[in-house]
């Protein structure tokens, strides 16, 4: 089937099986592999990409459905070299170790931010519910977010 | 994990949805969200040959005040239920369970319709609009029909719905500034309910539903009828599972949930009569 996605402001158009997976689209067809597959059951977050600006597990989600949406990756987050603040809060704070969880882990903090700009840290740890981290026990995880709210 | 193949048409309105389903019969299925059925496809544990995705009807995702109740369109997904004005007014109870539901992303995707369509026993909004006593509307070839939340879930992920008729509304009682509460006890913050228990409370009257204790949604109605006939709220709530008959499993034994059950309509009771 025949699909139109704007992904990272370009516009894509595509021939996919309808049980193509967003995710594997992404990484396959457009060659974007900074979205991880973790779980590939929904679980762990892994996979967090932005459909029309809301973060969304890109492993439960078929291209099909993406039809015609805007979808955000981590690779699209960087202007001109510069770094999204999200991702300078998470260097500067260590908020990564293997940095598998990481790209799934800044798609969902900017997401949480975009719905609720001043978190609290208690709402920060809720926020980022559907996201595991194997490596960093979440503590700097939860510091780079509530440092990149902070310097809005 | 790749589904099987399957044909995939979309629909722009819930007529054309059920011509399709009516054409396909039983190897169609609607996808909504798709957060429950793309899991199971993965998993090989569904393989429609044919995806009628619904997911475009967006007519059907609304919350209108509805003078005594409030309609909900089966599409409105769980983010916008959780932030709704509306509901926050006149249903707090529901829009707090569906910010229980999974975690962000979950609720951006996943809709009303597809939880209660799906009548998983283990789901927070069945038990909780089946608490409310709403009414769900439903659509077939033949027209609509009202089904009340109590006579709609008939066994584990089994409903009225006939395999040609789609979830269209679901209607809630104004809560009428009754007192509430929604007890969800889990050991991972995403997930599903180990027991759960949505309630409300005025003078003289409860409504208390279960979540996972049973082969679909309990309305715990011993519970009910002894705070209306004015028993203390921890002798009402030992007889929480009443009505239920629930499983065990990995997380849980019979036994374990019975007590959970009674510990969390207790709670329930208290925090929903302050
Ligand atoms: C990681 C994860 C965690 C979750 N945690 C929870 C949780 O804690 N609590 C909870 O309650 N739920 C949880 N869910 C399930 C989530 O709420 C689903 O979104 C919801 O159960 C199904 O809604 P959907 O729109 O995604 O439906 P879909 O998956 O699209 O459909 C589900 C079923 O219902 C049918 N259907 C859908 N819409 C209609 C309709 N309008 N009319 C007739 N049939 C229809 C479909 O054919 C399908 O059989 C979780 C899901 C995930 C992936
Ligand atoms: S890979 Fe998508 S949630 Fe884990
Ligand atoms: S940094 Fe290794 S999984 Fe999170």
């Amino acid at each position: 089937m025949k699909v139109s996605i704007t992904v990272n402001g370009k516009e894509h158009q595509s021939d996919v099986e309808p049980r193509t997976l967003l995710v594997h689209y992404i990484r396959e067809v457009i060659g974007l592999t900074g979205t991880n597959v973790g779980c590939d059951t929904s679980s762990c977050g892994a996979c967090t990409l932005h459909m029309n600006g809301e973060a969304v597990k890109s492993c439960t989600i078929l291209a099909v459905q993406a039809d015609g949406a805007s979808v955000t990756t981590i690779e699209g987050l960087a202007k001109d070299g510069v770094m999204h603040p999200m991702q300078t809060a998470f260097m500067e704070n260590h908020g990564l170790q293997c940095g598998y969880c990481t790209p799934g882990m800044v798609m969902a903090a900017i997401g949480l931010l975009n719905e609720n700009p001043k978190p609290t840290e208690e709402q920060v740890r809720m926020g980022l519910e559907g996201n595991l981290c194997r490596c960093t026990g979440y503590h700097n995880i939860v510091k780079s977010v509530l440092a990149a709210a902070s310097a809005k | 994990m790749i589904p099987a193949a399957f044909d995939y048409k979309r629909a722009s309105s819930a007529a054309e949805a059920i011509s399709l389903v009516s054409q396909y019969g039983s190897d169609a299925k609607f996808l909504a969200g798709g957060h429950s059925l793309l899991p199971l496809m993965k998993l090989r544990l569904a393989q429609p040959a044919m995806l009628i995705d619904i997911g475009r009807v967006k007519d059907l995702s609304y919350i209108k005040d509805a003078g005594n109740h409030i309609a909900i369109g089966a599409l409105t997904r769980h983010m916008d239920v959780e932030t709704s004005k509306v509901l926050r007014e006149h249903a707090p109870l529901l829009s707090h369970a569906a910010g229980h539901v999974g975690d962000a992303q979950v609720r951006h995707r996943g809709t009303i319709g597809g939880s209660i369509a799906h009548a998983d026993p283990a789901s927070d909004l069945p038990a909780t609009t089946l608490a409310l006593g709403a009414t769900y509307v439903v659509q077939g070839p033949k027209g609509q029909r009202e089904i009340a939340a109590t006579k709609f879930y008939k066994g584990f992920l089994e409903s009225d719905l006939a395999a040609d008729e789609m979830l269209i509304e679901i209607r809630v009682p104004k809560m009428q500034g009754a007192g509430w509460s929604f007890q969800k006890f889990n050991r991972r913050a995403q997930d599903w309910a180990i027991v759960g228990v949505a309630a409300w409370r005025r003078k003289g009257e409860a409504g208390v539903a279960l979540v996972n204790m049973g082969s679909t949604p309990i309305l715990a109605t011993s519970v009910a009828t002894a705070i209306a006939k004015g028993a203390s709220i921890s002798d009402a709530a030992a007889m929480a599972s009443n009505e239920a008959d629930p499983q065990s499993d990995l997380n849980a034994s019979t036994d374990y949930r019975k007590h959970l059950a009674s510990v969390l309509v207790r709670r329930a009771l208290e925090a929903a009569s302050k």
